[in-house]
């Protein structure tokens, strides 16, 4: 049993505070993403719980070990670090024992273990090659290897896939996936890239500036977003905003987005009638609008700017008052550019973010 | 259309005035070429001609070293005769053990102070760390000329004067700079991801020195003592100063120069000469390593 627990944790580079106050639990065997953005602190965080630098405040447990002063070596975790970070004058073989011999074990279980991993990884043909001789993709296997063959409880990885071309990540990824499943270490994957994060973590904690904003199972994080910053950067497109406004009309709730009114999901009337008479912005993703040809009651009138034909959708840029938003159709939906367009907005896809704390507003949380 | 049906089309349509541009520019793209290896010829030399005619004054009986034009190797006799006339003259060989002497002292001491020194700059912020550097620099600055005298002084009064001991103490503070800032640069070159991926996988901190930064930093301090060493063999000023008796080999060679035989003084410039061109051919690859360019 190797659950994480990361408790108040706070880590400053002189006046910058990189992590502020992270309170995160990861549960035994779980695999948890960090993804936010470039600076906002996720490789500070897992550098903590690696102990490659130590947490100015708080608190970090592994299983039932507070380990937020051990040395690295003493912490029973293994760690993917972004550049790879194998050894140039070792071969493959002898950087995947590496941490086995450093450990002490006996000669035929290194030599048994290295022999598992570089199977699981698909080098087991490289072993005595050195690393300058070997591709990207290849060097990358390696240092997953020289993880696995551990078989620590706790496994970390920096931005592992950062540095492959993109049809070599994608491939990965899955591969990844397969592995982590297989050796039910527990896992905390740090990325800048949402669809790494959707694809394959148990749950995401999305931060910024240093602070957990979200952490739910991806799904919920990309159809619940806990605030307008998750909205925007999970999902390719990210979710649209609008801004709104909400007025009382006979009682009921009514929403204006210029002069088209919308009605609310009943569930949401009780807490947008707080907002009467003020500005609201509404978070809806490109995927959850329906875009028709005719003209419908329910239906807000758009002019298509630009069509943008992926395969798989046609993704359509529009403009409603002065936000661009994007709208994802099937291909054999014909528009063409400067069309014009009705959007309907099905009353259970639409977020509600209120306007000055960002935040997205669900009743049952209120 | 497609890309390549575009270009597989062009040699047909080229018309004979394309032909003659494009042929012009190929011409110009020769002579700059041409200009370029022209100079580099020039610079080379510049540099290996000198060598080559203190090589072959070196190479030859002592007779025709004396004779008048003189001609360079291979249309002069080859012998080792003015070598070995040279290696026999009064103080040389004593002088040859002083320098090798020296020269090692220098090597140990300075590499043994520099590797921590530029281990450190290259590793650790620390609060005046831009400040040591730039003092490092500063001793650099300062002119052996001034330093020298009244070390002789300091010296004298302590009772360690002309000794080979002292003045390899002399030669270790003269290197020290340049040998910090290289070995550092060397230690810049090993990613600091490396040192923490030892320690993730079981080592403390100086056993993740050991298993992987010293193997990997060793070729580049040995070509820096090797540095080192060639700078001290060298040095002429401060040995001279230094030193009465117990003299190295370059300042031998000058206290005696204004007295020597021509075929002695091409001896003794190409038999310094040596080390110097063996260290370069040596190590040549490091070389751009040492000025903070990495090749790998």
């Amino acid at each position: 049993m190797a659950a994480i627990r990361i408790e108040n944790v706070t880590k400053k580079f002189g006046n910058f505070v990189a992590v502020d106050n992270v309170t995160l639990i990861v549960e035994d065997q779980e695999f948890m993403v960090l993804l936010g953005p470039s600076g906002c602190g996720k490789t500070t965080l897992l550098r903590a719980v690696a102990g490659l630098g130590m947490a100015d405040s708080g608190r970090i447990c592994i299983g039932d070990r507070d380990v937020t002063y051990l040395p690295p070596r003493k912490r029973g975790i293994s760690m993917v670090f972004q550049s790879y970070a194998i050894f140039p004058h070792m071969n493959v073989y002898d950087n995947i024992a590496f941490g086995l011999k450093m450990n002490k074990f006996d000669k035929a279980e290194i030599d048994r273990r290295v022999r598992e991993a570089a199977e699981l990884l698909h080098i087991e043909t490289m072993l005595d090659r050195y690393p300058s001789k070997l591709s990207g993709g290849q060097r990358q296997r390696v240092a997953v290897a020289r993880a696995i063959a551990m078989k620590s409880q706790v496994l970390l990885m920096d931005e592992p896939l950062s540095n492959l071309d993109a049809l070599l990540r994608l491939e990965m990824r899955a591969e990844l996936k397969r592995l982590l499943a297989e050796i039910k270490a527990t896992t905390i994957y740090v990325t800048h890239d949402q669809i790494e994060a959707l694809s394959m973590g148990d749950r995401i904690a999305v931060m910024r500036e240093g602070k957990i904003l979200q952490c739910d199972h991806p799904t919920v994080v990309y159809d619940r977003p806990a605030t307008d910053f998750v909205g925007g950067f999970i999902g390719n497109p990210p979710m649209n905003f609008l801004d709104a406004q909400v007025q009382r009309r006979d009682g009921a709730v009514e929403v204006a987005i210029g002069d088209f009114k919308l009605r609310p999901h009943p569930l949401m009337e009780p807490l947008l009638r707080g907002y009467d008479g003020k500005p609201i912005v509404i978070g809806i993703r490109a995927e959850n609008m329906e875009a028709l040809a005719a003209p419908a009651d329910d239906a807000l009138k758009v002019r298509v700017l630009v069509v943008e034909p992926l395969g798989a959708q046609n993704l359509l840029t529009v403009k409603i008052g002065a936000n661009i938003v994007k709208v994802s159709t099937h291909p054999s939906f014909e528009v063409a550019p400067d069309q014009e367009l009705w959007l309907r907005f099905p009353a259970d896809k639409i977020r509600w973010v209120d306007r000055e704390s960002g935040r997205v507003l669900y009743p049952e949380l209120n | 259309m497609s890309v390549t049906g575009n270009i597989a089309a062009a040699p047909v349509q080229a018309s004979e005035e394309m032909l003659r541009v494009r042929q012009r520019a190929l011409l110009r793209h020769r002579i700059q070429r041409g200009f370029v290896y022209l100079l580099a010829l020039a610079l080379c030399l510049w540099v290996l001609a000198p060598i080559w005619f203190i090589a072959s004054m070196a190479l030859t009986t002592p007779a025709t070293v004396r004779t008048f034009p003189k001609g360079v190797l291979p249309f002069i006799p080859f012998s080792f005769d003015t070598m070995q006339f040279f290696l026999t003259s009064q103080g040389i060989i004593p002088g040859l053990i002083n320098s090798v002497v020296v020269a090692l002292i220098t090597l140990a001491l300075s590499t043994v102070i520099a590797a921590p020194a530029g281990y450190a700059i290259s590793r650790f912020l620390f609060p005046g760390r831009d400040f040591y550097r730039l003092s490092i620099l500063a001793v650099r600055a300062f002119p052996v000329v001034i330093l020298a005298i009244p070390l002789a002084v300091v010296f004298i009064n302590v009772g360690i004067y002309d000794s080979v001991y002292s003045l390899a103490l002399m030669h270790t503070a003269l290197t020290l700079p340049t040998t910090i800032l290289v070995i550092g640069s060397v230690f810049a070159s090993i990613p600091y991801e490396l040192e923490e991926a030892a320690q993730v996988y079981g080592c403390t901190p100086l056993q993740a020195f050991r298993s992987v930064v010293l193997p990997l930093v060793a070729p580049g301090i040995a070509a820096s003592a090797i540095f080192t060493f060639v700078m001290s063999w060298n040095e002429v000023f401060a040995a001279s100063i230094l030193t009465v008796r117990n003299r190295t080999l370059p300042a031998q060679v000058l206290a005696t120069l204004n007295q020597s035989s021509e075929p002695y003084q091409f001896a003794g410039a190409f038999f310094m000469m040596i080390p110097a061109l063996i260290f370069i051919f040596l190590i040549r690859r490091y070389l751009f390593n040492m000025w903070g360019q990495i090749s790998k």
